[in-house]
């Protein structure tokens, strides 16, 4: 029987089949593993059954280690349950493995194997996860490619189910979680026929039930703990076994053989790679392409990796074979060599003990790693270590993908190798995040997938940031299955859908000789070719490229459409490729046009249909000169004055070629330099805010909430003015604060986003034309040298000494922000917050950093955006994990109180040695203000300089750590993912402890970072994944929890409504002497609207009563006021007057009006509730009786 | 007592009907509505402007952020099944027919020709007994002639009438320069009520903050003055039923109203100031001022006061305004 094909990635191909095979799931979101459970939901929310005629039921936890609890528990008592996860959250989920495993539970679980953190987050793919799994006992089966991912998720169910021995079935993370492909779909059919009944069957009658009773999870003693544990061995024994059986069976019923160990290559191989995972799909592609030219090699890919079959392993390789590479994509620091290698070499020894040994001599075997972190896997990088195989001394242990100039154990590579086979189409997009381009890829691949015979890839990489963000997407089409798991290098065609993008990147190095070039350009056929830079015009003619243009945005905006391209740049790439006939083409575009929108909007419909046949009659071919005319060349990534480590190492990772820094560029830590995205100059924004001094009121809200600190305010003496461009704007300084000095409110061009929040928020209109304000938004592009220039010199002149300004709304903006240009999104409503705590404390501030949002644009490279003042200090940060976040920063707590006590005894040890004065103005400093703080530090520079004629160990001890006398400011920072849910254990500990550490929840009320998953932030009636027909419950009250306490001082806050209230609470925090959680209103692009309207929903919020406003500050019993100040009127009018404005509101409405009206009115009675009781706590009506009352 | 009166081809217990209002989204309150005596219920306006404003914004809000950023594919959950369309209007245009046995007219604001029509047709076959067609347009433009205005208006509600088989008013507004030309003209075109008038969002300003602020102030009986003139001119000059809407909160609105020619009063400020008892006591009072003026029939008073059978017909023109001002001086 003919299959059906789909075109779907590694993750929805999974889930396909554990969605239809389960019936509790339990998930926790990670990348790159969210998907999966992210489809569960989403059928089991459209009611989508699973083969036994029930919907599954999906449920969302607090942490992976709540979604493997839950699923222990489903198993438990007879539910065929799994749950799907990555890195972190895998290894939080290990400790209950080991239990299911040891209770020989069946459960098939799904994993996007992403690498562990070490010296730094990543998200993208190794074994680095599953490998920390493989002593727990559960089976490890490896799929390396989507349509394998799609097979082995029903091999390992069907085979745990056989064999009782749970199974971890893991794909790469990303490459193959990610690849969109064209496979072979399995039918219901298909799964009943792998999943008898009988065996379900087997595994309810194991369940816990009172009508049986039984117990398990005993506590053994040494007496029989020992032999227990061995009563299992027959079971492993035999699951190897098992699993080429449900193998076996599956090829008869597919056609698509498996085995534990598959052999490729010559029948007669002397030199073979053992390798797991996608990169087996590479070297399948690489063996194929070196046999035919001659070699005898061969590759063993291996598919149950746990448990290890060593005769499987044995039998498989051809006898033939006197060289092994075994290759590892983790990395075990300090063992003997990589798990796999051991395992192999292992196998080989316990044969030749044996006397089994099938090889005239033992083979030898050298092993490698690749493909840490996703790092490309190509077949140059596996010709490599067939050469090294070949050669007569290898490494034996080696690394290969890098150049590793510091232990040199890196293979060579030969970057001209190339076996890209010559009836496949390759093509390479360059787009926006925002532009649709990743979009309409994926469509294309749909269409060619589905619509023709053809064998269609696509995979895409994106950058780092948030805003701005640049995509590549990678396609191949072709007649044959497409096993090619690394980057297209070699296109036949480009598309670069940004024309800014020839500027910064090297598109056409992607392009092959004779390929074609297509560009979205706002200059035409006749003139484009004057507007290319010099080396992009010698690439088009030494290349032989056909060169197209279309103005894209034209034919949007004609079209209504405005800067979404997707359609027409999709059309133009059918129409050239002539992958299809063109009006074919068409109408298959035409026809997902009406998939994506046909039911959301039929106007929206007619208007991708419109601009899709307006664009042929746009694209032109452009006439290639004979010689290169430009005398522009592509500017340098960042400026000369930057320093070496950005010169060296920066510059090349923001120009996409990070994959050529050697070893030695890199600390050996991890630790990075501060300061470094100053020198990326991204120029994203379309508009920038320009000042009208004449209006300003010089309140300096814009520069408070802009979210990447560029529009700044800055006031100085007049002569400092003195060799200022001629369009630098300063005026007198309103006011008596800074009687007699001048002002000025400077934009960064090139480092604002556009966003105009800063518009947004300025107060200051002409009162002839309201609508000009005192600062207006207007195209960058003719601003951006003259304001380039400005910005430069508004930077040299000296900062306001920080003791001069009053810590308010106005004076903070007079301090320099040690938080720049981020890379979060446009109008993030979160980083305003993280750029006023650098200002109020950030020479004396460590920040512990919740992963999320925040750890992303803190610290995601290639930029880091967390820098210095004048002196050299600045904000020092970390990011631990997700879940620990509160006691990571805990740990910054008491490691800086015992290094100040120890300084203390120091200098009481050391006091009679000292100046007396010094000694006890050290030890009784007050700090708790800038200027107390100054004193402490010159007192610590006295010290020192004392210190240096003490010539006692305890003097050289107090030296180092004199430092600790000066008052430091620990914040804990994070999103409501961590402080609501998996971190709140953790937070709760730390509130409870007392210290004086402040904590900062960034509240966006959902799981940003990953996509929008429901959290316990998340308010009644927003739709969220996880919660799709909007969440039935309330937000949970952290903040009252928190006062709960009593010595916690507690703040929630929102910058839009009241700024004032804002500075005041992280102020108050800062001097609570014990722990402080401030929790911080944040718009958000899952919040689904225009965040340049955030400064009004957050008002609106707040006038609502949707967000509530107040301060808890224990330390009010002293002064005899209330601890509980509102810092919000009584609600005003209809909480659903906020809501409506807001897609994950409106779409609740728009699925069913009727149950939004029902959470509405139970919204609108949380909001009346909560004030009531706010309101009786800040005010109580009734005195409560004393405890001697009680008496 | 005959209360009854015929409106847009409908059998009516008595004049009082329940005008365009947000409270016909409460099926319980449409019930205790019927219950308290409203002779029929319009629904409020269906405005297609919105529908594709909440298309395009709904789309561009999930699909811009989507596919940019590797651990965010996108934001929000992927759920096929939400409406942006006039699904929820229809189908409580079906609820409303299924809950009580009093005539339903739907309101439609169109803003495209195609909207206009198919709008009509689904409100038609989702059950409405009759339409009424919301047709307001702010004439901000300065090259757009009021002749090129109300030609569009006539357009729009003789196509209207071409898709649909039921009865179809038209809600205007009274700033036109020639009202009775604009009325005659719809006449011609087949309408079959004419509902006088719209009220509108008036913006007010905010000198301190120099915003503009929208609001809408609930009528009172003072707005009915411009009502019964405009009834008065009309009646029985066009072939269309009339319906008064806009300062009727008493029975004697009503007579006052009917008498001037009016087949139907729409009544919502009242409703919404005291709840639907309100329709009860108009129904009541109204009653009894008949019988206590010795009319059989609502009919008997129907355009009695009407420019063509009013002692006084001048006094509807300009001698009102001399007059008025005469008495002022005075």
């Amino acid at each position: 029987m003919n299959p059906t094909w789909i075109t779907v990635d590694g993750n929805e191909a999974t889930a396909l089949v554990a969605h239809r095979t389960n019936e509790v799931i339990a998930i926790y979101p990670i990348t790159p593993s969210s998907n999966m459970g992210e489809h569960a939901d989403e059928w089991s929310a459209k009611g989508k059954k699973n083969l036994w005629g029930v919907v599954p039921d999906v449920t969302e936890m607090q942490s992976e280690a709540g979604a493997i609890g839950a699923v222990h528990g489903a198993l438990q008592t007879g539910a065929l349950s799994t749950t799907f996860t990555a890195s972190q959250g895998l290894l939080l989920m290990i400790p209950n493995l080991y239990k299911i495993a040891g209770e020989l539970t069946p459960f098939c679980m799904h994993v996007a194997a992403r690498t562990v953190a070490t010296h730094a987050l990543s998200i993208f793919g190794d074994h680095s996860d599953v490998m920390a799994c493989r002593q727990t006992g559960v089976m490890l089966l490896s799929s390396a490619s989507v349509q394998e991912a799609h097979d082995f998720a029903l091999i390992g169910q069907a085979a745990t189910l056989r064999s009782r021995i749970p199974v971890m079935h893991f794909f790469d993370g990303f490459r193959t979680s990610h690849e969109v492909a064209k496979i072979a779909a399995l039918d219901d059919d298909d799964l009943r026929a792998m999943l008898p009944d009988e065996l379900i069957a087997a595994h309810r009658s194991r369940a816990l039930t009172p009508d049986a009773p039984q117990v398990r999870g005993t506590a053994q003693n040494p007496d029989v703990f020992f032999q227990a544990r061995e009563a299992c061995n027959g079971y492993y024994d035999a699951a190897p076994g098992i699993v080429q059986q449900v193998m076996d069976q599956f090829a008869i019923r597919t056609g698509r053989a498996y085995h534990l160990f598959d052999y490729h290559g010559a029948p007669q191989a002397t030199r073979v790679i053992v390798i797991m995972g996608s990169g087996g799909e590479t070297v399948v592609r690489t063996v194929d392409a070196l046999n035919a030219r001659g070699a005898n090699v061969g590759v063993l890919r291996v598919r149950l990796y746990r448990p290890f079959d060593a005769n499987a392993l044995m039998a498989a390789l051809p006898a033939s074979v006197t060289d092994i590479a075994v290759l590892d994509r983790t990395k075990e620091p300090g063992a003997p060599a990589e798990p796999m290698y051991l395992d192999v070499i292992t196998a080989l020894h316990e044969a030749s003990a044996a006397g089994t040994l099938k090889f005239a001599k033992m083979p030898r075997v050298i092993g490698g790693r690749y493909g840490l972190s996703s790092k490309e896997f190509t077949p140059a990088m596996v010709s490599a270590v067939y050469d090294a195989l070949a050669a007569e001394k290898p490494l034996t242990h080696f690394t290969v993908g890098i150049m590793d100039d510091v232990t040199r154990l890196s293979l060579p590579i030969d970057p001209a190798f190339d076996i890209e086979p010559t009836d496949e189409t390759r093509a390479v997009f360059f787009g926006l995040g925002a532009d649709g381009t990743v979009g309409a890829n994926k469509n294309t691949i749909k269409i060619i997938g589905e619509e023709t015979p053809n064998y269609a890839q696509g995979y895409f990489v994106y950058d780092s940031k948030k805003s701005g963000a640049v995509t590549i997407s990678h396609l191949r089409f072709g007649p044959r299955e497409i096993r090619a798991p690394y980057l297209v290098t070699q296109a036949n065609f480009v598309g670069c859908h940004q024309f800014v993008f020839l500027e910064k990147y090297d598109v056409l190095a992607y392009a092959a000789p004779g390929s074609v070039f297509l560009l979205n350009s706002p200059f035409d056929a006749a003139t484009v070719w004057d507007e290319l830079p010099r080396e992009v015009q010698a690439q088009i003619i030494e290349k032989q490229i056909k060169f197209y243009v279309i103005d894209g945005y034209a034919v949007g905006q004609a079209n209504g459409m405005g800067t979404r391209i997707n359609t027409i740049m999709q059309t133009c790439f059918f129409a050239i490729s002539g992958v299809l006939p063109r009006e074919e083409a068409i109408e298959h575009i035409k026809h997902s046009i009406e998939k994506t929108y046909g039911k959301r909007g039929p106007e929206v419909v007619q208007r991708n249909f419109a601009a899709v046949d307006d664009t042929l009659a746009h694209l032109q071919l452009v006439t290639v000169p004979g010689a290169v005319s430009s005398t522009r060349t592509r500017p340098p990534m960042v400026a000369p004055a930057a320093p070496d480590f950005v010169q060296r190492v920066t510059s090349v990772m923001l120009s996409n070629q990070g994959d050529l820094l050697p070893v030695s560029a890199f600390p050996i830590d991890g630790t990075w330099p501060t300061g470094t995205a100053q020198w990326e100059k991204r120029n994203i924004a379309q508009e920038i805010p320009v000042w009208d001094a004449s209006i300003c009121i010089q309140c300096n809200k814009c520069a408070l909430v802009c979210p990447h600190a560029a529009i700044r305010a800055k006031v100085f003496p007049p002569e400092q003015a003195a060799g200022a461009p001629a369009t630098f704007k300063h005026v007198p300084f309103k006011g008596n604060d800074f009687k007699g000095l001048e002002y000025a409110l400077q934009v960064a061009p090139e480092d604002c986003t556009g966003c105009a929040l800063c518009v947004a928020m300025c107060p200051a209109k002409d009162k002839s034309n309201p609508k000009h304000k005192a600062i207006d938004m207007v195209a960058q592009a003719p601003l951006r040298e003259p304001e380039r220039d400005n910005y430069a010199f508004f930077l040299d002149i000296p900062d306001i000494d920080r003791e001069h300004v009053k810590l308010d709304v106005k004076g903070t903006q007079f301090i320099r922000p040690l938080f720049e240009y981020s890379g979060a999104c446009s109008g993030c409503g979160e980083t305003p917050y993280v750029k006023l705590l650098t200002q109020m404390f950030g020479d004396r501030l460590l920040i512990a950093n919740a992963t999320g949002c925040s750890s992303i644009y803190g610290g995601n490279l290639p930029t880091t955006p967390y820098t210095t003042d004048a002196c050299g200090r600045g904000p020092a940060w970390a990011n631990s994990l997700f879940e620990d976040n509160a006691e990571f920063g805990l740990g910054f707590r008491l490691a800086v109180d015992h290094q100040e006590q120890y300084a203390r005894v120091l200098l009481a040890t050391l006091a009679a040695h000292l100046p007396l004065q010094l000694v006890e103005a050290l030890q009784q400093a007050d700090q708790s203000n800038d200027a107390g703080i100054r004193q402490q530090r010159e007192r610590v520079v006295a010290l020192r300089s004392a210190l240096a004629g003490i010539d006692r160990p305890e003097a050289t001890s107090l030296s180092l750590l004199a430092d600790a006398l000066v008052k430091k400011s620990v914040w804990i920072v994070g999103g409501d993912g961590w402080a609501y849910d998996i971190g709140y254990g953790g937070l709760d500990h730390v509130m409870a402890s007392g210290r004086n550490v402040n904590i900062l929840v960034l509240d966006t009320e959902v799981y940003s970072n990953t996509g929008g998953q429901a959290s316990k932030a998340t308010p009644r009636a927003a739709a969220a994944k996880f919660a799709m027909a909007g969440k039935p419950g309330p937000k949970k009250d952290l903040g009252l929890m928190a006062m709960a306490y009593g010595n916690v001082y507690v703040a929630s806050i929102a910058f839009g409504a009241k700024d004032a209230q804002t500075v005041k609470a992280f102020a108050e925090a800062e001097a609570h002497p014990g722990p402080s959680v401030i929790i911080a209103f944040s718009h958000c692009i899952a919040h689904g609207y225009d965040l340049a309207l955030g400064i009004e929903q957050q008002k609106l919020a707040v006038e609502t009563g949707y967000w509530p406003m107040f301060r808890y500050d224990p330390s009010a019993d002293e002064r005899g006021t209330p601890r509980l100040v509102l810092d919000a009127a009584a609600p005003k009018g209809d909480v659903g007057k906020y809501m409506r404005n807001e897609t994950r509101f409106r779409l609740v409405e728009q699925q069913d009006p009727r149950r939004f009206a029902q959470l509405l009115t139970e919204a609108q009675h949380d909001v009346n509730r909560r004030w009531a009781l706010y309101h009786e706590l800040a005010h109580p009506s009734t005195t409560p009786p004393s405890s001697s009352d009680k008496h | 007592m005959d209360l009854t009166t015929r409106y847009l081809g409908l059998n009516l217990a008595h004049p009082i009907v329940l005008g365009a209002s947000p409270l016909v989204d409460r099926l319980d309150l449409v019930k205790r509505l019927e219950d308290a005596g409203a002779a029929a219920i319009v629904m409020h306006s269906l405005f297609e402007e919105q529908i594709l404003l909440e298309q395009r914004a709904t789309i561009h809000h999930m699909h811009s952020v989507a596919e940019a950023h590797a651990e965010a594919l996108s934001y929000f959950p992927a759920t096929d099944d939400y409406h942006l369309g006039p699904e929820e209007y229809l189908l409580q245009i079906h609820r409303i027919k299924s809950t009580v046995d009093i005539p339903v007219v739907a309101s439609l604001n169109g803003a495209t020709g195609h909207g206009w029509v198919e709008y009509a047709r689904a409100m038609a076959q989702a059950g409405a007994d009759a339409l009424e067609l919301n047709l307001y347009y702010m004439a901000t433009d300065l090259t757009r002639s009021g002749q090129s205005l109300e030609d569009h208006i006539v357009e729009v509600v003789a196509s209207v009438k071409d898709a649909v088989r039921i009865p179809v008013s038209c809600k205007l507004s009274p700033f036109y320069s020639s009202l009775s030309n604009l009325a005659a003209r719809l006449d011609q075109a087949g309408v079959d009520g004419l509902v006088l008038f719209n009220r509108f969002y008036q913006p007010d300003i905010d000198v301190e903050a120099l915003e503009v602020i929208p609001k809408l102030a609930l009528s009172d009986s003072s707005e009915l003055l411009l009502r019964l003139r405009w009834l008065a001119v009309l009646s029985g000059r066009v072939r269309a039923n009339l319906a008064c809407s806009g300062g009727v909160h008493t029975a004697l609105d009503v007579v006052k109203a009917v008498m001037s020619g009016a087949h139907a009063t729409q009544v919502v400020s009242a409703v919404l100031h005291k709840g639907p008892d309100a329709i009860t006591k108009m129904v009541k009072d109204l009653k009894q001022w008949l019988e206590d003026h010795e009319y059989e029939s609502v009919k008997q008073m129907q355009g009695s006061m009407s420019l063509l059978r009013c002692p006084d017909p001048a006094a509807f023109e300009r001698a009102n305004y001399t007059r008025i001002l005469h008495t002022w001086r005075v």
